[in-house]
């Protein structure tokens, strides 16, 4: 299965082929083929997994005597490490330069694999009961598919130029399905919204492509990864395309600056949420930056320790995002700014170093993600008349849907980092690490994040789930193909994070998924225990003061609208509210500013100096244009022309009669003129 | 092998076709002309296929025949609508396209 990857992308592509062309003939219009498609996926993602593992094991099995010591002597020694399945086939050839197309599959390869394929399986499975009567139903599965599919080739692409196909699909795709009720104005534009937002990352994304491949040499990626270690690599060539390519990131992962798209993007059916946040487009970005870490780490300098760029935005991305969810009505959009929040810490973490804390943490937080909002899904479609406004129409679900709070509240824990849910472990990891290699603003900055995610997790979860119902519906619980996915991504919720529980021994994440070829040497940090309890306590007083604050909001007089009376605590409201005014600022500053004050400089420089210019060029061809006319045109030309009309005529009417119409005729002149040719090359010859 | 033989039967053939697409007033006797000068064509490249051993001649008479067919089914569509639309296969009453 390891090399023959790329069937893995391959069938959900066939099968989106299959539903546009059959899906509305099928029993289930469809579904049933991409259901099919994405699980048999599913399966040999899980045999490619499987293999991978056994490799290696394999090639670490004759350290194993040697024991823990005999193990990291292996690692630190860099001994050539597990080399990654690398498939190509000539995609096409132009001026000597091999333009392949291929497969790499490696440790991250797998678990990327595993996520995508388990999550998209799930949503397409939630999909059935949640699209229930749509009017493009066969078509949504169709795009779900492609959209799998793209970002399977991403994830398997063997080098840059067919990652950035994958990556251009994915976009497209999410621009389907975020749009996917276009007749609603709002939707269509937050789809041309999110494509146009991430495209202004894509350019940088572009020519990051074009600079490693002239410092490279190649479009490979492990070519390139091994170029970055290599000691001829040119760090400030290295450093340009690092940051060319990070732009392409901070668009598609929505980092700050360009996250505003994503919270927008919730105008796109649930599921679609769930796809684009949990497993395909938006971590697509980190996965870049995790597929090509070593180019970030040359590039940075991030073995040296202090602030770097890559650090630096993602920790800026988890504060703006984790505030900004505290003043949300929607729950939808609760939920997205706590991935941008989430997005910023994996960014983080390969910012200072921790890549397999971020990679790990990617794994965890598709698994809770996509739980929560499936969950939001299902209280929209079962508990709150397809709204997702909390604070109208939510509100004491609990007692009606028992399994989507008990879902919800697992996926909340585990985003909250509460002890032993996934998020925990990942998210102290990446704490540790931070820590350790000598970043420890990103830590506090990452525990100031813990914080803010516990209460904002809380208020959400009071919001939607207890108090008094205040919608106008009858809530009752969703149907089992809604339930069954989250009961499923809730187990992975509570059990995912065991798999690198350090404190407990295991470490598998690391010994099977970090690449050991061409990667640079890094540091493990040490599990320790003070960081974990005041994580944890962290969290847990987040929790306590934002319960506290809403449970009680009717003895708090003071706190009681707040802002409403308090000048102050009133305009930083408004300025949350407004989001920073960055929206303000690419909509009103940015782009009236270029339509405003440019164009009025243009306006001015077209009236006097173009104007001027081609009046005056006017006036003279005008005076030129009379001369010409008068003698040249009516004169010469007319003349000669006049003379040739009265000839051609002259020359028609006496070929007219040739023009007999009679098919015999014409073949009389046929068979002559051959004759007369005949004869005049017989005398020419002889 | 006597190659005139073959040339003279050819020539013949071609002048008989020549006279007929010429002379005749029926469509089809036309077609059936222009066949026989196809087929005096035909005779020529298989004679001189034979005579160098070399098998194109032969492979272009084929083509030739094939092409033929095809040619002489379009032929015949037109002659049927000039009859159906004259009452009369004569190729000297339409002159609708005279100058």
């Amino acid at each position: 299965m390891l090399d023959a990857a790329w069937l893995i992308p391959t069938v959900p592509a066939i099968a989106f082929a299959l539903i546009t062309l059959f899906g509305k003939r099928m029993p289930k219009h469809g579904a049933e083929i991409g259901i099919a498609a994405v699980g048999a996926s599913f399966v040999m993602s899980c045999i490619a997994a499987s293999q991978w593992i056994d490799r290696v094991e394999a090639a670490t099995g004759h350290s194993e005597g040697l024991g823990a010591f005999g193990k990291s002597v292996f690692r630190a020694a860099g001994e050539q490490g597990v080399e990654p399945v690398v498939n190509t086939v000539t995609w096409w050839i132009s001026g000597g330069v091999h333009f392949s197309v291929g497969t790499t599959v490696d440790g991250l390869t797998v678990m990327m694999l595993f996520v995508v394929t388990l999550i998209s399986l799930l949503v397409q499975i939630y999909s059935t009961a949640y699209m229930h009567d749509d009017r493009r139903y066969t078509w949504f599965f169709a795009c779900l598919s492609l959209f799998t599919a793209s970002m399977l080739t991403l994830v398997v692409s063997e080098n840059l130029l067919q990652l950035l196909v994958g990556w251009e699909l994915v976009g497209l795709c999410s621009f389907m399905l975020i749009g996917h009720w276009w007749e609603d104005l709002a939707n269509s534009r937050a789809a041309i919204k999110a494509f146009l937002t991430t495209r202004v990352g894509d350019i940088g994304l572009m020519i990051g492509v074009i600079v490693m491949y002239f410092a490279a040499d190649t479009f490979s990626i492990v070519g390139i990864n091994e170029y970055a270690l290599s000691s001829g690599a040119e760090h400030n060539l290295l450093l340009a395309g690092a940051i060319c390519l990070f732009i392409g990131i901070i668009g598609k992962s929505g980092q700050f600056p360009l996250h505003t798209w994503l919270p927008d993007a919730m105008a796109g059916p649930t599921p679609v949420s769930a796809l684009i946040h949990a497993a395909t487009m938006v971590v697509a970005g980190v996965y870049l930056g995790a597929r090509l870490y070593p180019v970030f780490y040359e590039g940075f300098s991030i073995a040296d320790g202090g602030i770097n760029f890559m650090a630096l935005i993602g920790g800026v991305t988890i504060i703006i995002g984790a505030v900004l969810a505290f003043v949300q009505r929607d729950i939808k959009k609760v939920l997205a700014y706590s991935t941008i929040s989430q997005l910023g810490y994996m960014v983080m973490a390969l910012g200072v170093g921790a890549w397999t804390a971020a990679v790990f943490h990617l794994f965890t937080h598709a698994f809770f993600k996509a739980l929560l909002f499936l969950g939001a899904g299902s209280v929209s479609h079962s508990g709150s008349h397809h709204s997702f406004d909390m604070k109208s129409d939510m509100g004491g679900l609990r007692k009606y849907m028992p399994v989507t709070f008990a879902t919800f509240m697992i996926g909340s824990l585990a985003l909250a980092g509460i002890f032993p849910f996934a998020g925990f472990w990942s998210k102290d990891e990446i704490l540790v690490t931070a820590g350790e290699g000598g970043f420890e603003v990103f830590m506090v900055v990452g525990l100031i994040g813990a914080f803010l995610t516990a209460a904002y997790m809380t208020r959400c979860v009071y919001l939607t789930f207890f108090g008094e119902y205040r919608g106008h519906g009858h809530p009752h619980e969703s149907p089992r193909a809604i339930t069954v996915p989250l009961i499923i991504l809730a187990g992975f919720s509570v059990v995912a994070g065991l798999i690198n529980a350090v404190p407990l021994g295991i470490e598998k994440f690391t010994e099977w998924f970090e690449p050991t070829f061409a990667f640079p040497h890094l540091v493990h940090a040490e599990f320790d225990y003070g960081l974990a309890v005041i994580s944890v306590t962290i969290a847990v007083v987040g929790i306590g003061i934002a319960a506290w604050l809403w449970f009680r909001r009717e003895e708090l007089g003071p706190f009681r609208g707040l802002t409403q009376r308090n000048a102050l605590a009133r305009r930083g409201y408004v300025f949350l509210e407004n989001k920073y005014y960055l929206d303000h600022l690419y909509e009103n500053v940015i782009v009236d500013g270029t339509r405003g004050v440019v164009a009025r400089a243009f306006y001015w420089f077209d009236q006097h100096v173009i104007d001027a210019f081609v009046k005056g060029v006017g006036l003279v061809a005008a005076r030129v244009g009379r001369f010409s006319y008068d003698v040249v045109d009516q004169k010469g030309v007319d003349g000669a022309i006049n003379a040739l009309a009265a000839g051609t005529g002259d020359a028609g009417s006496a070929l007219r009669t040739v023009q007999s119409g009679r098919v015999q005729r014409y073949a009389l002149l046929l068979f002559a003129a051959v004759g007369l040719l005949s004869l005049a090359l017989y005398l020419v010859n002889s | 092998m006597e190659l005139n033989y073959f040339l003279i039967l050819s020539a013949f053939l071609f002048c008989v076709g020549v006279y007929g697409v010429l002379a005749r007033k029926n469509g089809v006797l036309v077609l059936m002309s222009v066949e026989l000068m196809l087929n005096a064509v035909s005779i020529n490249l298989i004679a001189f296929s034979a005579l160098n051993h070399s098998v194109s001649g032969q492979i272009f008479a084929l083509f030739v025949i094939t092409i033929a067919a095809a040619e002489v089914g379009v032929g015949l569509a037109i002659v049927l609508l000039i009859y159906r639309n004259l009452k009369s296969p004569d190729l000297d009453k339409i002159d609708e396209l005279k100058g």
